[in-house]
């Protein structure tokens, strides 16, 4: 990967629930383009670091740049920032009272103020690639996990976003659903966007990330390449991690 | 006690003028309180205290003051002030006492919404209002549709106690027409039966609505 510009950058970041530090004095650039694997135990940190970047959560201290834009100022405009940022959580989200077409084209139509024809347009070509092109008419109730992932999927990506954020995509579907949510996002590979992925599929990090951070209790503990890391982690939390992971 | 049912197709003119108060009544009040209702609903979700507070308030004290009370403290002292009439004291007085549980009916409605929906619309750049308008509110108005149409039957049966500011309704009508008559039995009996038309009416209108926003068919 040649040497890119930095897209996201965080300088210092703190931040607290209460008396609880979630996130200590963190500090990482990411370059454009890049693949970002976040792993680690439960509760180490990754939904709460990958929400600070589109603001779903707020920070207390230091400050996150995306394209050199101080996210949580607040002169910042977020909602023009957040339509720049795709973001897929475990729990699909899909909106019930819309069509499979209608929840990908409604931010195209309201936040981005695109004529509804090419939108839909848009749309439609998006869930078709995803494989979905004969489920655009139906509501989102009446499809497996995996479609309703995929269909989140192309709802992110109808925004044209430069960043996507996945947290944790497979982990509420069933083992022989996380393939096709799998492929789906490996097919963005091609397209240079940048990717924040948080998960625990520890085969799919190794293969499509470029870089891998490993958190614990709120502190980035490594960030290198997946190769080095899933040979030879630094850290003994690391290695417990995998091979508690591993072996299970 | 022999029955005389003549009391009743003898006077119809004065039943169809008293259900036509009635109905109108609970119709305006209606209106009054669905626009109440729903900005004091959405003042009780909002992010801003002070709207929260100003909602609650609002709520807390219509729930609080009995309906009859509430009437005649409108029309006699209100009244004056704003030179109301009966009439528009009662619509107004109806109207505000049933917003107070249409807000609480809108804010239960959307806070059953789960909360993924606001975030997966403020994720992809709606604004909160976009959010509320294009993927809350629809949602709500599906849950809501059931407690509303209670709401709005009990509307009508309270519009009842408008008679004590002197509006001729269905149960003032009753009860001139049992002063004059002394058939208490028929007219009472026949009363009822209006008001169940009435309220049955409407509750097949909402159930009408409910199935027209069934989500998937
Ligand atoms: N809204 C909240 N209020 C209070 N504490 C929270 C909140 N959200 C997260 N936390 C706490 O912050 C810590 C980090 O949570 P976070 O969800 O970021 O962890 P995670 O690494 O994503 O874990 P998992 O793998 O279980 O998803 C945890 O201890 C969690 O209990
Ligand atoms: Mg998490």
């Amino acid at each position: 990967m040649s040497q890119s510009e930095t897209i996201i950058s965080f300088r210092n970041v703190s931040k607290n629930f209460g008396s609880l530090e979630v996130l200590k004095n963190i500090s990482i650039d990411i370059p454009k383009s890049q693949v970002f694997g976040f792993i680690g135990p439960s509760g180490a940190g990754k939904s709460t670091i990958v929400r600070t970047v589109n603001a779903l959560e707020g920070i207390d201290g230091g400050e996150i740049r995306v394209d050199g834009i101080p996210v949580h100022a607040p002169s910042t405009d977020l909602n023009r920032l957040r339509a720049n940022i795709g973001f897929v959580s475990q729990s699909f989200n899909l909106y019930p009272h819309l069509r499979v077409l209608e929840n990908v084209a409604l931010a195209p139509v309201k936040v981005k103020k695109l004529p509804r024809g090419e939108a839909e347009e848009r749309s439609a070509s998006i869930l078709r690639t995803l494989g979905l092109g004969d489920k655009m008419d139906v509501f989102p109730t009446r499809l497996s996990g995996g479609q309703q992932q995929r269909v989140a999927i192309a709802r992110a990506l109808a925004m044209e976003p430069r960043i996507m954020i996945f947290d944790e995509p497979t982990s509420a579907l069933d083992p022989e659903l996380i393939k096709e949510v799998l492929d789906a996002i490996r097919s963005l590979l091609a397209t240079g966007i940048t990717m924040l992925l948080v998960t625990h599929e520890m085969n799919f990090a190794r293969e499509i990330c470029d870089t891998i951070v490993f958190m614990a209790d709120g502190e980035i503990l490594e960030t290198g390449k997946p190769e080095q890391f899933f040979r030879a982690p630094k850290t003994g939390r690391a290695q417990d991690f995998l091979s508690a992971i591993l072996n299970r | 006690m022999t029955m005389n049912w003549s009391v009743i197709y003898r006077n119809l003119p004065l039943f169809v003028t008293g259900v036509r108060m009635t109905l109108t009544i609970s119709f305006l009040a209606l209106l009054v309180s669905i626009p109440i209702g729903v900005i004091a609903g959405l003042f009780r979700v909002s992010r801003l205290r002070s709207l929260r507070f100003v909602a609650a308030a609002y709520v807390e004290f219509f729930r609080g003051v009995p309906l009859l009370v509430l009437l005649i403290w409108i029309f006699f002292v209100l009244g004056r002030f704003l030179r109301l009439t009966p009439y528009w004291s009662a619509v107004f007085g109806l109207g505000i006492f049933s917003g107070a549980f249409v807000a609480e009916i809108v804010r239960s409605g959307i806070q059953a919404v789960p909360r993924g929906q606001m975030e997966a619309a403020r994720a992809s750049g709606m604004t909160w209002l976009q959010a509320m308008r294009y993927v809350i509110l629809p949602q709500a108005v599906r849950k809501v549709l059931p407690p509303m149409a209670s709401q709005f039957i009990i509307l009508v049966k309270d519009s009842s106690l408008v008679s004590v500011i002197s509006i001729v309704d269905l149960s003032m009508v009753a009860k001139n027409l049992v002063a004059t008559t002394f058939r208490s039995i028929e007219i009472w009996t026949f009363v009822a039966v209006l008001y169940f038309c009435i309220t049955y009416g409407l509750s097949q209108l909402i159930a009408l609505c409910e199935r027209r926003f069934r989500m998937d068919h």
